[in-house]
């Protein structure tokens, strides 16, 4: 015998999921014949190892048996792992001395051939064996919570997560890096489906979240660097100039009025109007202070002007001032960092940019804005005329492989919404072109219904191109849209004064590199990947970051609102916890072995190693630090090891699962050294 | 025939199969058509087709076969190739087309369609360049119009003497010095192709 | 600058214009241009209409002799003029490349033939893309001896050059630039033509007469609602479909089109100060001469002041800005 530990292998049937293809009595009896050298004293298998009948084997054989190691062959870690530790543990042992092998994911569902998965499934429960005999007692560590909270992005998921949060009595610093918040739900006019005054439902959220005891607002401002971890995570963030005195600014805008330049605003009009360069980006912007657009002030350009400081009553315009980095302890961090728009140009045959009167869907909410560049009236880009006919598509640049392959989600609703709008503004003939109608939550469908009423025409077909290359009478000075009607089956081209695109959502341009920020990963599209789609969807694989809204993936208000909620919920959770157990799953350094060469320290995803420059050695936090073992494959000195996973312990695993071949032949011995020559 | 009883007569997946098959490349994507109508909203001659190229996808999947190697549609594809770069999908309509032209001459359905002529130019001008190597124009025309278009050819008359005034007609065909090797290299890629269901169908 | 050139049975002929064109260019750019010995026609659209595997061993034919006979300059170029060579060129070297199934086959058919081909060992590249990546616009306008100022053309592109986009580096499929910005360079006005790529008819004018008119018109039509003085093209089949079924339009539609098509080398050549006929003006349908008269020896003026839009107008989008 190579151990003195009595160790007990559970077999799960998982149903039939595992039953199904892996002969599980076989592989019990195996265990407990074929391993008995090895330590096994009991092996069993049952239905649904999970219940808590099952449990209660395990349980009873710990107490009765006196195991000293579990072996359980079930589902994966991921899902059950914290099961099995519980029922060790109420038996008195310490929960680390369990292990799990999947015999449903690495082997059921991924096998055809039910031998072979039997034999692998015996492979695997020997490697278990194997290692678990190496196993340690561990502690869980704990880390304390700090109270405070940094939410990043001061859109309409970020306000409301940090009033959530504020109104639980914790702070919270919203950082915000346009000069408001209120992200892009303050530019639209109407909200589907009930065509809710966006303003209206909007800014009373920014005031509260503005005037609120325990929020610090940080507009203008960027969020640099994050060290630290859950619990404990120290921001750095960049208040960006904005020449402004905040302390005695009163925000009576004289020096907007007073400001001779004016620019385009391609952030908050989306290119549609234009902004002084000084200016705040709407009237009812939070916080009121407006910002100097250092590239187009007249002063910062040439040294020549100073209209506002001079008009200025409180002396609050200041040239000199400069970026300031402030840092913020919290304990979590919530990002609802948002989207951007697809830009509508990679499409060059729908014609933005080349043609006047076709406008993204950014600008055409602008445009119906009551506070926008033409106060409301939907008209051409001369800004007079009233457009007779007006197209409006769906999908651009969305379930498209040449852009993005995704639905975006929002757009069919909004094209509607644009469709009624139109109507009830100009009363023009108004075309939808669309590949299939998604109008899938609560009182979509009925909003459809109404715009259908309205004698909105809709052609089920994506429209091919946008050209002013007119053809036949009646197209002349025309915008010809061309598609296929595909109820029949022919190639219509509709003449229209105004198009609109319903440009899909992208993930901000520097999702990645704000991930790499974070510590957390995005898909391959750019979005910010939750820690499970459907059952933990604003938390992410590292602990403590939490995302809301459409930095996870395209959504509308109503879901980005309930990510907001969520993620405070979750938020608020940890911080009355108080203090977070962790996974004792670490890597440590051995120093006498580091040889301070840094292979690892970029290598690691959560930022948890940091380099020692005067000791010349590397250094593990072991609360930032999830056991992923990147670090302990990349030392070349083998000088990181880790709890549950030291190089001993993977050698043994390694030995376990080399018994046998596919067809469940021996092909090794077991600790050849103690078989008698 | 209609449409219904074709449809219930051959087995869906199999045509699909079929034209998947005889498409040469990498994946055609057929099958992954979500009838977007990019295709033929995009195509140039789409007005004038029997079937938008959406259409004959969906018959393709229907299993339709003899209405789809009946239709004019892949005839009257100019090869533009407008639909191939803006589908959605990336399916090769393009290259679809062209697999749906052999296997409508292999079956000998193409003589119903409207466009029962096109094969015969192709097939003619196909003759020229196996004899000789090189298209021949004055020969293609007079023999492919006085065919099938005895008056149209001599309307096509006109124009073909202010190609020979202008010195843009041969009225001899130029013959390659290698023709015997093309025309071994020809045979032998007949062969092989007919023996090969990424040909769809060969002569 | 060294290629290997596959004129294409066009160039031989019909579209000697184009040959004689490029010819005389090259000349004067110092691009040496050494002919395929014993190349064979491409199959146009038409063998693969027929039967795909002869069609592929039809091209690859050029192929091989191509690499075999090794004069191609550097990294092995083959330059083809006409679009429809230079797409069954480029299909028949990325379809070898991406399916070794067919690439064996199509090799097995030309080992009868004493011929191998070794896939992607020849770069197949269009005309116009040597003119205008490798000797570059500004080595181009060096050479612009007669500027072609107040000539009003429509660049022309067709399908085949842009679509499918084998070789994408160097074309937008949808709306190119590239030969706009070379005949901007001869001093040409260039007008935003809109059906640029769109499609000539190719074959279509054998196959179903009144629906390659049409095609042909709406070419027409855009290029006189654009005033274009001319049209210009990169292709023999654009150009003889455009040129000289022009008049069967008028006929068909009633309309009175008088638009000459000319190739782009042609109005090259004219700009470098080549004499007219070493660049085969004269063979086409549409006399090209009076829309020639039209070039002034002096650039037109600009207007002094750019007219400010009225101030309630929008603001256009920026149509390169971070693009």
């Amino acid at each position: 015998m190579s151990t003195k530990e009595k160790i007990g292998v559970y077999i799960c049937h998982c149903g039939s999921n595992i039953a199904g293809m892996v002969d599980v009595e076989d592989v019990a009896k195996w265990s407990g014949e074929e391993l008995a050298d090895e330590g096994v004293i009991v092996a069993r298998d049952y239905q649904f190892m999970c219940s808590s009948l099952g449990q209660e084997l395990i349980e009873d054989d710990i107490k009765e048996k006196g195991l000293t190691r579990v072996v359980v062959g079930a589902c994966s870690p991921h899902l059950h792992e914290a099961t099995f530790r519980g029922a060790c543990q109420r038996a008195g042992l310490n929960p680390f001395l369990c292990e799990m092998v999947s015999l449903r994911e690495q082997v059921s569902w991924v096998l055809t051939d039910k031998k072979v998965a039997t034999a692998k499934s015996k492979a695997l429960v020997a490697g278990g064996v194997e290692r678990v005999a190496l196993h340690e007692p561990l502690e869980p560590l704990t880390v304390p919570i700090h109270p405070a909270t940094l939410v990043v992005g001061g859109g309409i998921a970020g306000i409301q997560a940090a009033l959530e949060i504020a109104d639980s009595g914790h702070h919270v610093y919203l950082v915000e890096r346009d000069p408001s918040i209120g992200g892009h739900m303050a530019q639209f006019d109407k909200t589907f489906p009930t065509l809710d005054c966006s303003a209206c439902i909007l800014t009373p959220k920014m005031v509260s979240a503005g005037n609120h005891p325990n929020i610090t607002l940080l507009s203008w401002s960027e969020v640099e660097q994050v060290d630290g971890y859950v619990g404990n995570f120290t921001a750095t963030i960049r208040k960006k100039a904005r020449y402004i005195d905040e302390d005695l600014c009163t925000g009576c805008g004289v020096c907007i009025e007073k400001c001779p330049k004016k620019v385009i605003d391609n952030v908050f009009e989306a290119g549609l109007g234009y902004h002084k360069a000084v200016d705040r980006p709407f009237p009812q912007a939070v916080p009121k202070y407006p910002v100097i657009d250092k590239d187009n002030c007249i002063y910062f350009q040439r040294g020549k002007c100073r209209a506002c400081e001079i008009f200025c009553p409180t002396k609050a315009i200041d040239f000199e001032q400069e970026d300031e980095l402030i840092q913020v302890q919290v304990g979590n961090i919530i990002l609802a960092t948002g989207f951007d728009l697809f830009d509508s140009r990679r499409i060059p045959q729908y014609g933005y940019g080349r043609l006047a009167n076709v406008f993204t869907s950014l600008e055409f909410e602008r445009m119906c804005n009551a506070a926008g560049p033409t106060n409301g009236q939907v008209v051409l880009r001369d800004g007079v005329t009233q457009p007779k006919s007006v197209a409006i598509v769906h999908c651009v640049g969305s379930r498209d492989k040449n852009y993005n392959s995704y639905c975006s989600n929002i757009c069919c609703m909004q094209s509607l919404k644009f469709a009624h709008l139109v109507k009830e503004r100009t009363g023009a003939e108004v075309y939808n072109f669309y590949i299939d109608m998604r109008t899938i939550f609560k009182d979509y469908e009925e909003f459809y219904q109404k715009v259908l009423s309205e004698g909105v025409h809709f052609i089920r077909g994506r429209v091919a191109e946008i050209t002013d290359a007119a053809r036949e009478p009646g197209e002349e000075d025309k915008l010809i849209v061309q598609a296929e009607d595909t109820f029949i089956g022919k190639q219509r081209r509709i003449p229209v004064d105004m198009v609109v695109l319903s440009a899909g959502l992208e993930p901000r341009s520097d999702s990645k590199e704000v991930g790499h920020t974070f510590g957390i990963s995005c898909s391959m599209n750019g979005w910010f990947t939750e820690k499970h789609p459907k059952l933990d969807p604003v938390a992410t694989m590292t602990e403590g970051i939490f995302i809301a809204g459409a930095c996870q993936g395209p959504k509308d208000i109503p879901a980005s609102v309930a990510q907001g909620a969520a993620a405070a919920a979750r938020v608020l959770g940890r911080i009355n916890q108080g203090e977070l157990a962790l996974e004792p799953v670490r890597a440590s350094v051995i120093e006498e072995l580091c040889s301070g060469c840094r292979i690892c320290n970029t290598l690691c995803p959560f930022n948890a190693i940091s380099f020692d420059t005067v000791r010349k050695i590397t250094e593990i936090n072991a609360a930032l630090c999830q056991g992923c073992g990147t670090c302990v494959a990349a030392c070349p000195s083998e000088a990181i090891t880790g709890t549950q996973f030291s190089n001993a312990q993977v050698l043994a695993q390694l030995d376990g699962l080399l018994m046998l071949d596919f067809s469940g032949k021996p092909v090794r011995q077991l600790h050849p050294e103690l078989v008698p020559a | 025939m209609s449409a219904q009883s074709s449809a219930s007569r051959a087995s869906p997946s199999s045509f699909i199969d079929e034209v998947i098959a005889a498409t040469p490349g990498s994946d055609p994507h057929l099958d992954l058509c979500v009838q977007c109508g990019t295709c033929g909203g995009s195509c140039p001659s789409g007005p004038d087709m029997e079937h938008t190229p959406r259409q004959l996808f969906a018959m393709i999947n229907a299993g339709m076969k003899e209405d789809v190697l009946r239709s004019n549609t892949p005839w009257y594809c100019v090869s533009c190739y407008y639909c191939m770069v803006r589908c959605p999908q990336d399916v090769h309509i393009t290259d679809i087309m062209y697999s749906l032209k052999r296997m409508a001459i292999k079956e000998g359905m193409f003589q119903e369609s409207t466009a029962a002529d096109a094969p015969d130019f192709s097939e003619t001008f196909i003759d020229f360049v196996e004899q000789y190597g090189r298209s021949f124009e004055l020969g293609l025309a007079t023999r492919y119009h006085l065919k099938h278009h005895p008056l149209g050819a001599v309307k096509m008359a006109g124009f073909g003497l202010g190609m020979l005034l202008r010195g843009r007609m041969d009225l001899t065909p130029t013959k390659i010095e290698g023709i015997a090797q093309l025309k071994t290299i020809l045979a032998r890629a007949k062969e092989l192709g007919a023996d090969s269901s990424k040909n769809g169908g060969g002569q | 600058m060294k290629y290997g050139y596959y004129p294409g049975c066009s160039l031989e002929r019909n579209a000697i214009a184009y040959h004689r064109s490029a010819m005389a260019v090259a000349d004067a750019l110092d691009i040496e241009f050494v002919e395929v010995d014993d190349w064979n026609c491409c199959g146009a659209t038409e063998y693969i209409s027929i039967d795909a595997l002869p069609a592929y061993a039809l091209v690859a034919r050029n192929l091989a002799l191509a690499s075999q006979q090794k004069q191609n300059g550097n990294g092995n170029q083959l330059v083809a003029p006409c679009s429809a060579c230079y797409l069954n060129l480029q299909k028949t070297n990325h379809y070898m490349a991406d399916s070794p199934e067919l690439a064996q086959q199509v090799n097995t058919a030309l080992q009868a033939g004493g011929l191998n081909y070794d896939p992607g060992s020849v770069r197949v590249r269009h005309l116009l893309d040597i003119l205008t990546q490798d000797v570059g616009y500004d080595a181009v306008a060096e050479k612009v001896t007669k500027p072609l100022y107040n000539l009003r053309i429509a660049p022309y592109y067709g399908c085949l050059i842009v679509r499918p986009g084998f070789d994408d580096t160097y074309h937008n499929p949808e709306y190119p630039t590239c030969l706009d910005e070379l005949m901007r360079k001869l001093g040409a006005t260039v007008v935003d033509y809109p059906v640029k790529t769109h499609c000539c008819g190719g074959h279509m004018t054998q196959i179903s007469e009144p629906v390659a008119l049409d095609l042909i018109r709406r070419l027409l039509k855009n290029a006189a609602d654009y005033q274009a003085d001319a049209i210009v093209t990169l292709c023999p089949m654009c150009q003889l479909n455009l040129d000289g079924y022009q008049e069967a339009v008028n006929k068909h539609f009633g309309t009175n089109y008088q638009i000459p098509i000319l190739y782009f080398t042609q109005l090259m050549g004219l700009a470098f100060g080549i004499k007219p006929k070493k660049l085969g003006f004269g063979k086409e349908f549409v006399d090209a001469r009076p829309a020639l008269a039209k070039i002034e020896a002096e650039p037109p003026k600009k207007p002094k002041k750019r007219k400010r839009p009225p101030k309630e107008a929008l603001p256009m989008p920026n149509l390169t800005e971070g693009m």
